[in-house]
């Protein structure tokens, strides 16, 4: 059996985290759903889902006093996993619901699809694979992947795009440095193939360098 | 490139599936979460589940049939039959259903879809419409008619008419927040001799969502025609996959070669 980490998902009151559950769950380990700070600064790996409006996601964190966390967890290079809105809500500023500032780690604008695409970019589509990051270890090229959503993330630091979906226009569907990924497509809906991106990023706990910040941290 | 999806769409009474019986490699081929795997190893794109319980228990059942399923099958699951209130969608996506259809209560109460919308997100809400030709069937072919073909809205299971123009419903129900249409002809469906393109078609032109074509999916031309000319983004299809006559690896095989954006 698999060694035992400790996996949170932060759980922002936005609703549905079963899926990202049942992913994790289904690999072997038993993740923690929670929304304090104690408990993410514990975890070996930290997963933050994309449910809901980006202006409720934000205020909901700073709510819960968690938004400065997240930006600790970030800079000091912990394993990070955010998917949908949990990669927008990184970047400075979302077009959503008029113009909301984001938790602004990383410069860049969400922007929304532009008129003419039928929105929400809703179904299976390929990512375009740029580099060789970890998180893509046995994942061919061009793999679809399922994606909802209507925004997309504009990243200004563009050796932080990992990978690129074309819908009206090409933009980044997976976002990495170091040891933080963040996908715009659901892996946990997204088959066998999804499963081996939760897999893949469980995996970045092994690496040295996370490993030595949470020994220290411990 | 998006690629166009292929939804087995499973009918759950009291639990049970209540078509497709002819499933042989299956231990238990009336058992949803059964043939949720199947479909989901098979490669379909997506899963539509339709509960037709009468009962109150049998819904309780529903909402638990969704969470096993979503224990064990990793793509996007649409729950929808029965839906009324905020509530049971509430209770259906916190099961782990991605998507919730509704198709009465909307009609009845269309605010239902800006109050999910809101709640839960537009990729959440599927409207559900199920649309009978009003000037004839089939469509008069080489026609000098200049009347256009207009379908109307039908609720409680296709038995009551309602008077709505199922195209303006479709737009009115986008603007309300729908993510999506899930869209039936009720004169295609059954008689497996092809879709109503130009409804599908006429629904697609009108809204700005993807819609799904439903209904009438007979062969594999009938999936590429509702796709190509019919400018369906999904299709859903029952007893032609349920009863064997094609699988998903066939349709999807076909439908690429044909050039349709296809997963494989």
């Amino acid at each position: 059996m698999t060694e035992q980490k400790v996996i949170a998902i932060i759980d922002y009151g936005a609703g549905n985290l079963r899926s990202v559950v049942n992913a994790i769950s289904r690999l072997g380990y038993q993740p923690k759903v929670t929304n304090r700070a104690a408990e993410l600064l514990a975890a070996q790996l930290v997963v933050l889902p994309g449910v809901g409006a980006a202006a409720s996601c934000m205020a909901n964190l700073q709510a819960l006093g968690i938004d400065n966390t997240i930006r600790q967890l970030i800079t000091e290079n912990r394993p990070f996993l955010g998917i949908c809105l949990g990669l927008e809500i990184l970047f400075t500023a979302t077009e959503e619901g008029g113009k909301h500032e984001c938790l602004g780690i990383f410069p860049g604008q969400v922007r929304k699809f532009p008129v003419g695409l039928k929105i929400p970019h809703m179904g299976w589509n390929q990512v375009k694979q740029r580099g060789n990051h970890p998180i893509f270890a046995g994942i061919p090229d061009s793999t679809n992947f399922y994606f909802v959503h209507s925004y997309y993330a504009e990243p200004e630091d563009k050796s932080m795009i990992a990978g690129e979906t074309e819908y009206g226009v090409h933009f980044s569907s997976i976002i990495t440095r170091d040891n933080l990924v963040a996908t715009q497509f659901h892996p946990e809906k997204s088959g066998e193939i999804g499963l081996k991106i939760y897999a893949n990023f469980i995996s970045l706990a092994d690496r040295r360098d996370s490993g030595r910040l949470n020994m220290r941290r411990q | 490139m998006l690629t166009k999806r292929i939804i087995p769409c499973l009918d759950v009474k009291d639990g049970r599936v209540v078509k497709g019986k002819s499933f042989i490699n299956l231990q238990d081929a009336g058992d949803p979460v059964e043939l949720a795997k199947f479909y989901y190893t098979e490669g379909a794109d997506e899963l539509v589940f339709l509960d037709i319980t009468a009962t109150p228990e049998g819904r309780d059942t529903m909402v638990n049939i969704v969470e096993r399923i979503s224990m064990e099958v990793f793509m996007p699951l649409t729950v929808g039959g029965g839906l009324r209130t905020i509530e049971d969608m509430r209770r259906m996506l916190m099961a782990g259903a991605d998507k919730v259809s509704v198709n009465t209560a909307a009609v009845l109460k269309p605010t239902l879809i800006r109050e999910g919308a809101e709640k839960f997100g537009s990729q959440c809400i599927v409207i559900a419409i199920d649309a009978k030709r009003l000037n004839g069937n089939p469509p008069p072919t080489n026609t000098q008619q200049v009347d256009p073909p207009r379908w109307e809205v039908y609720v409680q299971s296709g038995q009551k008419p309602t008077g709505i123009d199922a195209i303006d419903w479709a737009r009115q129900a986008v603007e309300f927040g729908a993510g999506e249409v899930l869209l039936t002809s009720m004169d295609a469906d059954g008689h497996r001799a092809g879709y109503d393109i130009e409804l599908t078609c006429a629904v697609a032109k009108a809204t700005a969502v993807p819609v799904i074509a439903s209904g009438g999916a007979g062969n594999l031309v009938d999936f590429y025609q509702a796709l190509a000319n019919g400018k369906a983004d999904a299709v859903l299809a029952a007893s032609i996959l349920h009863y064997g006559t094609h699988s998903i690896t066939e349709t999807k095989k076909y439908l690429a070669q044909q050039g349709i954006p296809i997963r494989i």
